[in-house]
């Protein structure tokens, strides 16, 4: 009756062959951070690969314009997703590493996220059209891997209260601490 | 003046151990242990303490009291929250909320209080033999906890959050009431999901379990229950593992609990789970069978006049109108109530991204949201879900939506569109990844009409788990007897929601409280031949 490790992988797993795919490029990474041979863990790295790319697109309309504040921000909003990842339960993390070493690995990034270039390079188009594609998806293992972006980009940008007074949220009132 | 009842427990004495901060592996005894610090264990610590027996409480999450209650959802999420409030169902269509933290659920909760519908009751009697689950029998016990929890009709103002329920519902001939609340001398904050910061809740963090620690009971925090100590049939106490600050992994460091009885209050996805690692007997299979969540769909509006959903009492009108349409056991029925709004809850929930996520985000101050949460388990196209184990033995909750619930829900989203556009909305949007922001009635109805629901395209949340280890009298369709005792083995009682066959139909916590009361104090009484100390 358990579910295995591999949840996310397994769910509903209709392509499932071609997904199982980063799982397998995923243990050697493991294995290699685990060896001090690749400098960061691979959810972390593989993190910092993806998410900024999609930042600017989940968040469009709520990023500053400046170049410099832009940057800042998806750096912010990047942390802001690796604390939120780090909080969610030991079973929850696999996943979503297994999730994110998926769209980072060039095989399945372009043969699942249907990505052709590494995501520094993607355009808003291509990252949108990615989304696009996983929210539509007929598989629950692509519209569930979407639904978790969304909700952890969304969900750090929206934990700040720098983000509080473009949307009009004043806060917490003030309480005075006991004593 | 607001004050830390902890701090000021623990210069008096009280017995509080965090196992995050243990340096070495404990063995110790009690009377009875406690497992889960919830409504169901807040309630059982404090009757077994006060009948004079030495009770020893084990909660897997931190001990958080009023100071770090900083109405912040990036705090109180992975503090307080299990997985961080990101709990999902093995598909992954469902959002779960439940507390991991002292208190359980009732530190986070929204201090609804309904005492458990006569109509649940009826079903209860009629279908798993609980003979003496009659309101008339139950009403004693309902009393002491309103007394205990300071229950009672809320005299404060509903924010316009709430107020949209009932204006839209006049317009329409609906009937809207005003709710109970488990609050004394409530400042109307509105951020009850985060702590309570003025002391104001009810809650067991801060009424049982400070009781229980005040009769010399035991807590531990950050300590994980794993495994159930069992000697031929007789339980002996249980096995703990204790976890690190951040309460996501566990230490390499245990805690061994013997007991003359164990309570097991972990629950409705805990307490299954401990019993599926601990193996016991189970023939008939029904450990973590019929789980319940009351699936809520939600519906957001947009109102001309500012609504200030985060502030005033999250919840303080509903209406049952539509859970008297039809039979109980017919097509399913639906509570509707208003949902608060707090940035990160609101921001993940609604669904799409870019221009039109952050065009609704900015009209944040004239959100509104109301909720319908779904009365599961009363037909047969409606079992629950069913506790599984991982390998690494936490539980995960499989619960197939299936279309009986996507009717209610479609019909739920009809209704809250009709109740929104009738109190004045300019635009009113189901949350479903397909949902539209519709701005009249008429297009909204076509609308929704054709909205295909299905798993992961409607966004469904809960917040109320049920059942798992259901009581009844037949040892083939239910886990305990209707006093919550294990049929297959002795000294163990579950106490907490696992205990209910079937979802309450109502916010749940009144009717954890005063079953549990009433168990629990028959079984102070088996323990010390006396009777039981009475709570209020
Ligand atoms: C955000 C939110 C809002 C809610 N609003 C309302 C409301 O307004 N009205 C209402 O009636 N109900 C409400 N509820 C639901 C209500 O609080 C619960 O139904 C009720 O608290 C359930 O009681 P319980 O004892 O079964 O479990 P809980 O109160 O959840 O307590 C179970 C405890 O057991 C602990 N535990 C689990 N596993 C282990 C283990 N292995 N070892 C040790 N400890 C363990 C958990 O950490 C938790 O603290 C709300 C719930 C949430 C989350």
């Amino acid at each position: 009756m358990g579910l295995t490790r591999r949840t996310w992988l397994k769910t509903g797993i209709a392509g499932g062959l071609l997904l199982a795919g980063a799982w397998a490029f995923h243990k050697p990474l493991d294995r290699l951070a685990k060896r001090g041979l690749v400098a960061q863990a691979p959810l972390d790295g593989a993190l910092r690969l993806v998410v900024p790319a999609l930042v600017p697109v989940l968040l469009a309309g709520m990023l500053p314009e400046a170049a410099g504040e832009r940057q800042a921000a998806i750096r912010q909003a990047t942390d802001g997703v690796a604390t939120a990842v780090a909080a969610l339960s030991a079973a929850t993390q696999q996943e979503v590493s297994e999730l994110f070493a998926l769209l980072a690995l060039p095989p399945t990034r372009i043969a699942v996220a249907r990505l052709s270039v590494p995501w520094p390079e993607a355009s808003e188009a291509q990252v949108r059209a990615f989304l696009d594609g996983w929210r539509g998806s007929s598989l629950a293992l692509l519209q569930s891997g979407y639904q978790a972006l969304h909700d952890l980009v969304l969900g750090a940008w929206y934990a700040d209260p720098a983000h509080w007074g473009v949307i009009g949220y004043p806060g917490p009132p003030e309480v005075p601490r006991p004593s | 003046m607001i004050n830390d009842p902890y701090r000021e427990g623990a210069a008096r004495g009280w017995r509080l151990v965090d196992a995050a901060r243990l340096e070495r592996d404990v063995e110790a005894e009690a009377d009875v242990i406690v497992l889960g610090s919830g409504a169901g264990g807040g309630i059982a610590a404090e009757v077994l303490a006060k009948s004079g027996l030495r009770v020893a409480i084990v909660e897997e999450g931190p001990l958080r009291s009023t100071p770090d209650f900083r109405m912040r959802e990036a705090d109180a999420y992975p503090q307080l929250y299990q997985e961080s409030a990101a709990r999902k169902t093995a598909d992954k269509a469902i959002n779960i909320l439940q507390g991991r933290c002292v208190g359980g659920s009732t530190t986070v909760n929204w201090t609804s209080s309904f005492r458990t519908p006569p109509d649940t009751l009826a079903f209860w009697r009629s279908h798993f033999g609980l003979d003496d689950y009659s309101p008339e029998a139950l009403l004693p016990w309902f009393e002491m906890v309103e007394r205990r929890l300071g229950i009672h009709e809320w005299n404060g103002v509903p924010n316009l959050n709430n107020e949209t329920l009932r204006s839209g519902g006049q317009a329409l001939g609906i009937e809207v009431s005003g709710m109970r609340r488990n609050v004394r001398g409530c400042w109307n904050l509105g951020y009850c999901g985060m702590g309570c910061p003025t002391n104001a809740k009810q809650s067991m963090l801060l009424t049982t379990i400070p009781s229980a620690l005040e009769q010399g009971a035991t807590l531990y925090s950050h300590l994980r229950a794993e495994r159930l100590i069992v000697e031929g049939d007789q339980v002996r106490g249980v096995d703990c593992v204790a976890m690190e600050p951040a309460g996501v992994h566990p230490r390499a460091l245990r805690v061994r609990l013997r007991a003359r009885h164990v309570v097991l209050a972990a629950g409705a996805i805990g307490s299954p789970a401990l019993l599926l690692r601990s193996g016991l007997p189970d023939p008939a299979q029904r450990v973590g069978r019929r789980t319940f969540l009351h699936p809520v769909a939600l519906s957001a509006a947009v109102m001309p006049q500012v609504v200030a959903g985060h502030a005033g009492a999250p919840q303080s009108l509903y209406s049952d109108h539509y859970l008297h349409r039809d039979p109980i056991d017919g097509p399913v029925g639906f509570k509707l109530e208003s949902a608060p709004l707090h940035p990160v809850l609101f921001g993940t929930t609604l669904q799409g991204y870019g221009e039109a996520h952050a065009g609704l985000m900015r009209e944040f101050p004239h959100a509104q949201v109301l909720l319908a949460l779904l009365r599961d388990g009363f037909h047969e196209a409606s079992p629950g879900g069913t506790v599984q184990l991982r390998d690494d033995g936490t539980p995960v909750l499989d619960y197939p939506l299936n279309d009986y619930l996507f009717d209610g829900m479609r019909r739920a989203l009809q209704a809250m569109a009709e109740i929104q556009f009738a109190a004045g909305a300019r635009s009113v949007i189901p949350v479903h990844e397909a949902g539209l922001r519709w701005s009249s009635l008429a297009e909204a109805r076509a609308g929704i009409a054709t909205l295909l629901l299905q798993p992961l395209a409607l966004r469904v949340v809960s917040a109320h788990v049920m059942g798992g280890c259901a009581m009844g009298k037949d040892a083939a369709q239910s886990v305990v007897d209707p006093r919550g005792r294990h049929h297959r083995v002795r000294g163990l009682t579950v106490a907490d929601g696992s205990l209910f066959p079937t979802s309450i139909g109502a916010n749940p916590q009144e009717s954890v409280y005063a079953i549990v009361a009433r168990n629990v104090s028959a079984l102070a009484a088996e323990l010390t031949g006396r009777p039981a100390a009475p709570i209020a």
